[in-house]
């Protein structure tokens, strides 16, 4: 209380500063500014009962519809998974995954049958998976040279360090080079519907748009600019390791091969977890009348050329469909809703204890700390 | 008695002579030269052009920290260990090593002005035979120079001559020992007949032998040998480099020691840096985190050897391991990886950011209008820019008294004369009025001597003297002739008085302004102006003041003829002196005593007795006898004086105000409420530091009993001591109990800690600096500490310098609590030092206070506003950054330690390198920044007006380890949630197009921006003062976030640095996803919510005081201050009337033949022209050293 009497002195040392100031030397005062008396207008909330728990009902009001509305869409998603791995012996590609060999120049195929319960009615998505695939480890994850990919002359005869053991091969530069490219992903999956009077007819699947715009417009070029001859720009190098075809072979629509091949592309961009899908192909709705994939027997035929059984890797076929927020994960609604709820029970526990301390919190005895 | 000494020294010098020693020969360069002493020069800088990029690196690449980051980036060059791009390192490494080297060369360049300024001072150097200018630097040993007055002394000199009687020169030692008084040095007779002969001076050739330089202020041991006679040389004889020459007119020295080897200089640099209690326990953290950091990668790397066995053995096939390469020595270089990728625990730009903070905290202290005194025009100012929280802990102040919490000015306040008060002013109801600036001043323009600054306001004591009132007359008459004050008249009228003592200056002023002015002195005669009519009387006897006496007599005759005897002293003394027929005038007198000690005034009772011509000429006769008595002396002189100081008429009494600075007793109160112990620490009487500690209100009459502490022996100390605890605490425990702990860095340092005992009531202690000398001992010390720390007011007198470093150590090491001592004077410097924290009073005359000090300001009030104002939000603000700091670099680090579990331990990194490199330097350091730079729990009003709000930081509340163990925690809750609500958000999703959404890229650019949103969130619920700063900085940070995000990830930047921003397009393709969006808002809100929840829970259950106010701070107006009332007079039993300070010697001084005779003609009192200071008062042993020296030259003047 005494303290407060000297708040005044602001007033009190301007009448007799100017007396003072009245000497040739300027004054030492500070001078008299919000931001250097710390008095800049500031707002300065509090934690109370009034703005506390409402917000957490609101929260709580807002995150149970939007739960809800997740949940239902992503329940929405149709999703169909196969394992053909081939682990067990009695999967019809057992024999497959058991003699595999890298220079093998038959490739070995197994075909796969299966039943779709329900018809998918707009585009379905096919998708490969990897399990137990560590595309986010640190060593493989830096074995590239984007500069390379991007077409950069100099980088596709002479790949950057990174990219190492998988820079040179024979004396000549690996184009693509790195582990990340010689480890693509190679099966084959054709799909097949078998008519309920026993045809089988291929279903037609586009191996474009499958990659991010601008992964394949800006990140990766081929060299050479927009030479046609692909052949002789990608002269004197050699291809990975473990691709059976050079670069330059991967397709035969010039759109779509050497760098700017879209498989390799989505290859390329590596997963964050070792348990990974990637897009493979897009089964494009044709007609409206009928659904893309209507009920009924299919067959997956797999050209077999990827091993995963060393590392106890798993291969996967996965067809979905997808929503506005994407494709089928129920995460986000639960979590939605669970953080709601919780939110909501919060609330009200916090109203009892603001409720059972409440009165002691009104007349706060200052003194008595 | 001159050959005594010299051949002592003589001696001395040739037995203690050393090895080394110093040899030179006055005006012989060739000779002095060939010892290769040191020049004049000296150097303070650190670097000079060349030097400074190596030297400056090395110097900062000891600190821990910046050779850590050292490490980090040489670790970032291994290929094989590189998990990082360098630059992630390199780029806030460099930014911190160049800030700190722009500073150090900034000052460095300061150091090389100052040194340059000194080194081209000039000083007239005798060569060849006249006197030269030369600049400071190129004077040599064995040159003699030539000072005048005010001259700064150039080096060590040796004194030859000087313009003074008897060869004294006077000088201030202020820079060098910080005292400000003025000493005496003399040269020998020897050197000093050359006097100003500048040929005799240029043709001597003495050869001085010497110690080596050293240290040691106060010794100086050497001879001199001058034409085969040998001398002895003490330190009387040297002048020192750093005095100033005062009021001598010219002198000459021989260099003994130049630059370097000045004693000056060989004391300098050994201050210590003081740091706070924050920084201990920040290194401290610092080394718990590099073992939390080890921990964590040793995990990591054992992580990494056993996937790599059962897992990257067998997935060889995709991705190869290097040649030589097995699973040891990868778990080997993933563990100096992950040292890699985890070293954001120990960000660098923690110090920085600490720095920066604490600098800005200072610079609103600088700011202050709140402690800007415009009377002599100082804002405060904070020397020190690193200890400003440490201004929010303080636990015990140590304050000066004189010029601290007094102005060191004293005011003649009231008189009783004749058993009438004078001196207080009623209004019409008889009720008393407190006088304000604004009240009628008594006008004393009749008197053309008056001084103008002399202020009293009841005009009915002029009255009275002007209608010739014998007794106040007489009252005045012996103001104005019974005291040692040296008259000063320069010019016509314009009266100067040097007085020894102030208030009995303030006496004799006021008996000037009455209209009994002392004009002048003589050693026979003292000439006084009485109502405008010249009287001039003779001075037959002075009987000196001293301690036992306690009151001090002159005997004079007037013009008239007629002798009196003229006595002022303690009351107590000088009434056993009364003529019994004064009895009843007595009980009056007494009465008003007891009201003037009861205001705080320091009174003094004057006495007057007529003497016979008869018996007077006897007695005369006798001192006269006693005086020239070889043997005796003192008993003689002692019997004498009490035979004729007795049967004395009482006149009356006077009062004199030491007068408090403004708003002493309410700073007090307030830091009191604030739970801070404050303990007058003075070199004062016991008496006046009772009257001051009474009207300062820190002693209380409602305290329980207030003890004093002044025995003589250790055994009387101890037993008073333990007296006083018993009574104040029977059942604490006879041995103190002693908590032995270990703390510090690699808890090294062992710290004892007195447990703080539970008190009923108040209490205080007094304990005068002869007992204090024996409680310091090593056995007592507790004892006194116990003792002390129960009592609320401690009040330490007649303390020397070095006894109240002690206390202030004393406190320190056994409270393990902080400290701040507060002063003004020299005699302050050593407690200063001492303590955690030195507050010097700034704008006095000396500034030695200031100098050592940390802040400084004008006026003792504005300490309340250091501590409770910018103190407390300075402790505040850097526990909230560092409590935020750390949860942000944890929170950020965890993240990768759990994303190792799912890439095989291979020190992948979560974010992108980029987001990394500029985490800590750009999106989050402004934001922080902001907060502690703006953020006030409550404003400054409201913390003056519950200073309660203080105590949370002598406790250590807001940062501790246990705070930051709870900041880890949160830290690990909040990483959590950002890794894994992520990952099993975008776990086998995709994007709304069907294509790839859970690629690395893309789970990085969510993770980094939950992160970011996180943080921010976190540091707007930290916030408690929002400014339009700290949201723009807050939402700038996001801003620029996201503006820098898209621009490395565009397509422009990835085709100009292909390999540097592998990222293109990652934030176009997944920040346009709903999911993405509404992951980072429920990652946010189970980030805060718990948080926002706890808080609230903690506010409801268990507020702290914060709260409280806070709380009160929104609903109310702050209540309107209590209007200032008048301080109550303190009915009380009076202590002790008496206080006075003076100090004995004088009396033979003034009156001395050689002293008065001597002076020449331009009035020159270098004795007392300092000695209003403080040092006045606590070190009489000051200026017996000067009478010494007059009263010796006088003696050898006389042979």
């Amino acid at each position: 209380m005494m303290a407060s009497s000297y708040k005044d002195e602001d007033g009190h040392i301007s009448v007799s500063g100017t007396g003072a100031g009245a000497g040739s030397l300027p004054s030492k005062k500070p001078e008299n500014t919000a931001f250097k008396q710390q008095r800049l207008p500031a707002w300065q909330p509090v934690l109370t009962a009034g703005t506390v728990l409402p917000a957490f009902f609101i929260i709580g009001l807002i995150f149970i519809p939007i739960g809800i509305g997740l949940y239902v869409t992503s329940n929405n998603i149709k999703e169909f998974e196969i394992d053909y791995t081939g682990l067990d012996p009695s999967s019809p590609c057992f024999n497959c995954s058991q003699n595999f060999s890298w220079n093998s120049t038959k490739p070995c195929t197994c075909s796969i049958p299966f039943y779709l319960e329900q018809p998918y009615e707009s585009n379905v998505f096919m998708y490969y998976g990897l399990s137990n695939f560590y595309q986010n480890h640190r060593r493989y994850v830096k074995s590239r040279d984007d500069s390379q990919l991007n077409g950069n002359e100099e980088s596709l005869r002479k790949p950057s360090k990174e990219c190492e053991p998988y820079a040179r091969h024979d004396n000549r530069p690996i184009a693509p080079c790195g582990a990340i490219a010689n480890s693509m992903f190679n099966d084959t999956l054709e799909l097949f519907y078998s008519d309920p009077n026993g045809t089988k007819t291929q279903i037609p699947l586009t191996a474009t748009g499958i990659a991010w715009w601008t992964d394949k417009h800006v990140k990766f070029r081929n060299p050479g600019g927009n030479n046609d001859n692909l052949t002789a720009a990608f002269q004197g190098t050699t291809k990975p390791i473990n691709w059976r075809r050079p670069a330059y072979e991967l397709d035969s629509d010039p759109e779509n091969n050497g760098f700017i091949n879209e498989d390799f592309i989505v290859w390329m961009r590596t997963a964050a977890l070792p348990t990974f899908r990637k897009l493979y192909r897009i089964i494009q709705r044709r007609n409206t009348m009928v659904p893309t994939l209507p009920r009924g027997n299919y067959t997956l035929e797999v050209v077999y050329n990827y091993p995963v059984r060393s590392f106890d890797g798993r291969k996967r076929m996965i067809f979905s469909t997808i929503s506005w927020m994407g494709g089928k994960n129920p995460f986000l609604g639960i979590a939605y809703i669970t953080v709601g709820s919780v939110c909501f029970l919060l609330g009200v526990i916090l109203l009892f204890i603001h409720h059972k301390y409440d009165n002691r919190n009104n007349n706060p005895d200052i003194s008595s700390n | 008695m001159g050959s005594v000494v010299s051949s002592f020294g003589n001696l001395c010098g040739k037995e203690k002579k050393q090895e080394e020693e110093r040899h030179l020969r006055a005006n012989d360069r060739p000779f002095n030269l060939s010892y290769l002493y040191a020049n004049n020069a000296i150097k303070t800088s650190k670097y000079n052009v060349f030097t400074f990029l190596p030297l400056n690196l090395f110097e900062q690449f000891t600190r821990l920290a910046n050779a850590y980051f050292l490490f980090l980036l040489l670790l970032q060059l291994i290929p094989q260990v590189s998990s990082l791009s360098w630059f992630t390192t390199a780029v806030p490494l460099i930014l911190v090593l160049s800030m700190t080297a722009v500073k150090d060369a900034s000052d460095d360049i300061n150091r090389h002005r100052c040194d340059r300024q000194v080194n081209n001072r000039q000083v007239n150097v005798l060569t060849d035979g006249e006197l030269k200018k030369e600049k400071w630097m190129n004077v040599q040993v064995g040159d003699i120079v030539k000072l005048e007055s005010n001259h700064f002394v150039t080096a060590d000199l040796l004194l030859l001559s000087s313009s003074e009687p008897l060869n004294l020169v006077y000088v201030e030692t202020a820079e060098l020992d910080g005292e400000t008084n003025l000493k005496v040095k003399q040269a020998l007779t020897v050197t000093g007949e050359m006097g100003d002969n500048i040929e005799a001076l240029s043709t001597f050739r003495g050869e001085v032998r010497c110690e080596p330089p050293n240290n040691r202020l106060d010794k100086f041991k050497g001879n001199l040998t001058v034409n085969g006679q040998t001398y002895g040389l003490d330190n009387d004889k040297i002048l020192l480099r750093g005095c100033t020459l005062r009021n001598t007119e010219w002198c000459f020295g021989l260099v003994i020691f130049g630059g370097p080897d000045t004693k000056l200089m060989q004391n300098s640099g050994k201050t210590t840096f003081k740091r706070t209690s924050i920084d201990h326990l920040m290194n401290v953290l610092v080394l718990c985190i590099f073992g939390f950091l080890g921990t964590m990668c040793f995990v990591l790397a054992i992580g990494n050897a056993i996937w790599e066995v059962k897992e990257g053995s067998v997935f060889t096939a995709f991705l190869p391991r290097e040649a030589g390469v097995n699973a040891a020595l990868s778990s080997f270089l993933s563990f100096w990886s992950y040292v890699i990728v985890l070293n954001t625990v120990v960000p660098i730009s923690l110090y920085v950011s600490v720095e920066i903070i604490r600098l800005g905290n200072s610079f609103y202290i600088d700011w202050d209008r709140k402690m800007y005194y415009p009377k002599n025009d100082t804002p405060a100012q904070a020397r020190t820019t690193t200890l400003n929280e440490e201004l929010g802990q303080i636990k015990y102040i140590f304050s000066d008294k004189t010029g601290t919490l007094t102005q060191n000015i004293m005011t003649f306040n009231k008189c009783s004369i004749n058993g009438k008060n004078y001196g207080e002013l009623f209004d019409f109801s008889g009720q008393r009025v407190e006088v304000t600036e604004k009240t009628q001043r008594v006008d004393f323009s009749w008197n053309q001597l008056a001084d103008p600054n002399f202020i009293f306001h009841d005009y009915s004591l002029l009255e009275t003297v002007k209608e010739g009132n014998p007794e106040a007359r007489a009252f005045f008459r012996l103001l104005a002739l019974c005291h040692t004050v040296m008259p000063e008249e320069k010019k016509e009228g314009e009266l100067n008085y040097q007085a020894q003592s102030p208030d009995e200056g303030a006496l004799v002023t006021a008996a000037r302004n009455f209209g009994f002015v002392f004009r002048s002195r003589t050693p026979e005669t003292i000439t006084i102006m009485e109502m405008g009519r010249k009287v001039t009387c003779e001075l037959l006897a002075v009987l000196d003041f001293n301690n036992v006496r306690k009151r001090m007599s002159v005997i004079v005759r007037s013009p008239e003829g007629k002798m009196t005897l003229y006595c002022k002293g303690a009351d107590t003394i000088i009434y056993e002196r009364l003529h019994p027929s004064c009895k009843k005038l007595m009980d009056v007198t007494t009465g008003h005593l007891n009201e003037y000690a009861g205001d705080g005034l320091r009174t003094l009772v004057l006495a007057y007795k007529d003497l016979e011509e008869s018996y007077m000429d006897g007695w005369r006769q006798r001192h006269h006898e006693a005086s020239t008595a070889m043997e005796g002396q003192e008993e003689m002189l002692n019997e004498l004086y009490e035979e004729i100081e007795k049967d004395m008429t009482l006149l009356g009494a006077t009062a004199v105000e030491d007068k408090l600075q403004d708003g002493v007793p309410q700073t007090i109160e307030q830091l009191a409420k604030a739970d801070i112990k404050i303990w007058v620490l003075t070199g004062d009487k016991q008496e006046t530091a009772e009257n001051i500690g009474y009207s300062c209100n820190m002693l209380r009459e409602e305290m329980k009993d207030v003890f004093i502490v002044a025995a003589n022996t250790a055994e009387g100390v101890k037993e008073e001591l333990q007296n006083a605890r018993r009574k104040m605490c029977p059942e604490a425990a006879e041995e103190p109990s002693v908590i032995k702990a270990r703390a510090g860095l690699f808890w090294l340092q062992k710290t004892e800690t007195v447990r703080d005992e539970k008190v009923d009531g108040d209490y205080g202690l007094i304990i005068n600096g002869h007992s204090l000398a024996f409680a310091l001992e090593k056995d007592l010390e507790l004892e006194l500490l116990r003792t002390a720390c129960m009592c609320q007011t401690v009040i330490c007198c007649r303390v020397t310098p070095l006894q109240k470093a002690q206390v202030v150590q004393l406190v320190k090491k056994y409270k393990q609590a902080v400290t701040l001592a507060i002063g003004d004077g020299a005699n302050d410097v050593s407690m200063i030092k001492a303590a955690h924290i030195g507050v010097g009073i700034s704008g006095q005359e000396g500034m030695q206070a200031v100098l050592s000090s940390d802040f400084s300001f004008a006026q003792f009030r504005y300490l309340q506003r250091l501590l409770l104002v910018h103190g407390r939000w300075s402790y505040l603000r850097m526990c909230k950054f560092l409590r935020y700091f750390f949860y942000k670099n944890f929170t950020f680090t965890f993240v990768h330690f759990w994303y190792a579990f799912f890439c095989g331990f291979s020190a992948q990194t979560v974010y992108d390198e980029w987001f990394i490199t500029l985490y800590n330097l750009m999106y989050t350091a402004l934001p922080i920044l902001s907060l502690c730079l703006f953020d006030q729990d409550v404003n400054d009003r409201w913390s003056f007006q519950y200073p309660q709000l203080y105590s949370p930081g002598q406790l250590n509340m807001y940062f501790s380890k246990k705070a930051f163990v709870r900041c880890m925690m949160h830290s690990c809750y909040s990483s959590l949630i950002l890794f894994f609500i992520p990952w099993a958000a975008m776990h086998d999703t995709v994007r709304d197009d069907g294509r790839d959404i859970a690629d690395y890229q893309s789970f990085a650019l969510l993770a980094q921006t939950c992160l970011l949103v996180v943080v921010s969130a976190q540091l707007c619920l930290d916030t408690h003062y929002w400014t339009t700063v700290n949201q723009l900085f807050v939402w700038g940070s996001l801003a620029t976030y996201f503006a820098v995000t898209f621009t490395m990830y565009s397509n422009g930047m990835f085709l100009i640095f292909t390999s540097v921003f592998p990222f293109i397009g990652t934030a176009r393709n997944s920040l346009n996803q709903p999911n993405v969006w509404l992951t980072i808002f429920l990652i946010s809100l189970l980030c805060i919510l718990p948080v926002v929840a706890l808080r609230f829970v903690l506010l409801q259950i268990r507020p702290t005081i914060n709260d409280k106010v806070r709380h009160m701070v929104g609903k109310e107006v702050l209540p309107s201050p209590a209007p200032r009332r008048p301080p109550a007079r303190r009915i009380s039993t009076r202590q002790s009337g008496y206080a006075f300070s003076h100090s004995q010697g004088y009396g033979n001084l003034v009156t001395s033949q050689g002293f008065l005779l001597k002076r020449p003609l331009k009035g020159r009192s270098i004795l007392f022209t300092q000695t209003d200071s403080a040092l006045a008062e606590n070190k009489p042993q000051q200026y017996r050293t000067i009478t010494e020296e007059v009263e010796e030259s006088q003696s050898s003047h006389s042979w």
